[in-house]
């Protein structure tokens, strides 16, 4: 494991955490939230916490596709795959992630075709190997890998291929950063907008959460200097009275996205009405479906679902963690019940989400230290106030 | 499966156009390079790819701090990789 000492960049760190630190406004404490999941493990890889003064908090966001899937959609995916005669794909994520009746490995296990697949390409190839089984693909992910089933729904059709469907579960992320905008348990200073979902979307989408809600957005870049840097644009912004949405990582992200991709993307799909996410709840217009002209495709429309929502489990706070309402330490069954070992929630499932990052990573953040600190100084004047009585009493 | 893998693109299929070869850590993979037909790559160019796609063009430092980046988080990159690995999109059957 690397501490932050040995990090390649500490030094340049320590500047620009000075140069931070000499920016905030004293007394006045900061949130700033991570959309992406990608973030959220530099962070806790790289311990950047630990660089910031104390009064920048950074929470962490719904940016990890896997975590947001809910529960009655894996129940749905799995009846799928219990069709006759059907072969279903997933990304590797999505394997363990439970729903109501287990998980696509308990599922594999029981007897149903469940294959692993790098690419929705490679999910078209087993069905162009397969022409007497359905092979549906579980599409996952938000606007990074919605073309990608997009164009593999394109080059479906182009081949004339029947046998081939997605279950989409693709959902958008501006609805969901809306969400959190308009919820009551968190104030937010600003965001640090997400670096993948940007190359196609751009930065233009996010322009509302400057204009309408008044938060500064910086989209950044995955190495801890370009996090350091959107933090250090941030409070540049608040600092100087501006609110804007400003591209840390113009050398990977253009202004206006990926067009190719957008298009692909709008010309296979369309918003759905509403869309349950895991712990945020119902958003509408959140998440995309097959449109009518490539219902061919379409899982939904081949096969019958049950459909049932399904609650998440009491114990599990993968709700809160999704918002930043919790870190993810402060969740009641955080490595006792659940680890990645026997997951309960999604945020301990997926590699990106943040449980996972911070179980795997075990860093101890300057909160938990704190906390560890207080601890021991209670200790410590207790032991003393102990000592002072024997003292006393010995007198 | 949100990672964005950097490869180097060493020749545009002939028969594929959509797919490039591309060396990812010294692994060559055939990739789909059609979301970048706007500003094709070719040969020598850094892509960053994306569940079998090429997302976006990128330099060479920025690819190395990529890898940087995946290599660091472990587990994940590996699970990654070894997809990739398996992946064979440009065999037809």
């Amino acid at each position: 494991m690397r501490y932050v000492d040995e990090y390649r960049d500490a030094e340049k760190a320590r500047a620009l955490a000075a140069k931070i630190a000499a920016l905030c406004e004293p007394g006045r404490h900061y949130k700033f939230m991570e959309v992406c999941g990608g973030h959220t493990h530099t962070i806790y890889k790289h311990g950047l916490e630990d660089y910031l003064p104390e009064s920048i908090s950074l929470v962490h966001g719904p940016g990890c596709p896997v975590c947001v899937i809910p529960m009655g959609r894996v129940d749905d995916a799995i009846a799928l795959a219990e069709q006759p005669n059907v072969i279903m794909t997933s990304f590797g994520d999505m394997m363990r992630v439970p729903g109501g009746r287990g998980s696509f490995f308990d599922s594999s296990a029981a007897g149903t075709d469940i294959r692993m697949v790098y690419s929705p390409l490679d999910s078209l190839k087993i069905a162009r190997q397969n022409p007497d089984k359905h092979v549906i693909f579980m599409a996952i992910g938000f606007e990074t890998t919605a073309p990608s089933t997009a164009m593999t729904v394109l080059r479906a059709a182009a081949e004339g291929i029947e046998n081939f469907s997605i279950f989409c579960n693709h959902v958008t992320i501006i609805p969901a950063i809306k969400a959190i905008l308009e919820s009551p348990d968190l104030r937010l200073d600003g965001f640090i907008g997400p670096g993948h979902v940007s190359t196609v979307i751009g930065c233009r989408p996010y322009e509302f959460i400057a204009s309408e809600y008044g938060k500064p957005l910086v989209t950044a870049g995955f190495e801890p200097l370009d996090i350091l840097q959107s933090v250090y644009m941030l409070l540049e912004q608040l600092a100087q009275g501006r609110c804007e949405v400003e591209n840390q990582y113009s050398r990977v992200v253009p202004w206006d996205g990926n067009t190719v991709a957008l298009r692909a993307v709008g010309e296979v799909m369309e918003l759905r009405p509403y869309f349950e996410w895991r712990g945020l709840g119902f958003i509408s217009h959140s998440a995309l479906k097959v449109r009518e002209r490539y219902a061919a495709f379409d899982s939904e429309r081949h096969f019958e679902l049950p459909g049932v929502r399904v609650a998440d489990p009491k114990a599990c706070q993968c709700g809160e963690v999704l918002k930043g309402v919790l870190k993810p330490w402060e969740c009641k069954v955080f490595g006792t019940a659940c680890t990645p070992e026997t997951p309960i929630g999604t945020c301990m499932v997926s590699s990106e989400g943040a449980c996972a990052a911070y179980y795997n990573f075990g860093r101890f953040s300057r909160q938990r230290v704190r906390e560890a600190t207080e601890v021991h100084q209670i200790g410590v004047h207790q032991r003393q106030a102990d000592a002072h009585q024997i003292g006393a009493s010995q007198a | 499966m949100c990672l964005g893998i950097p490869g180097e693109v060493i020749e545009i299929l002939p028969d594929q156009p959509d797919l490039a070869k591309v060396d990812v850590s010294g692994v060559k993979r055939a990739i789909n390079i059609g979301l970048l037909t706007d500003d094709p790559p070719v040969p020598g160019d850094w892509i960053l790819i994306h569940v079998g796609f090429a997302l976006s063009k990128i330099d060479e430092q920025e690819a190395k701090a990529a890898m940087d980046f995946l290599i660091g988080i472990g587990q994940a990159y590996e699970e990654e990789i070894a997809a990739l690995l398996e992946s064979r999109i440009d065999e037809e059957t």
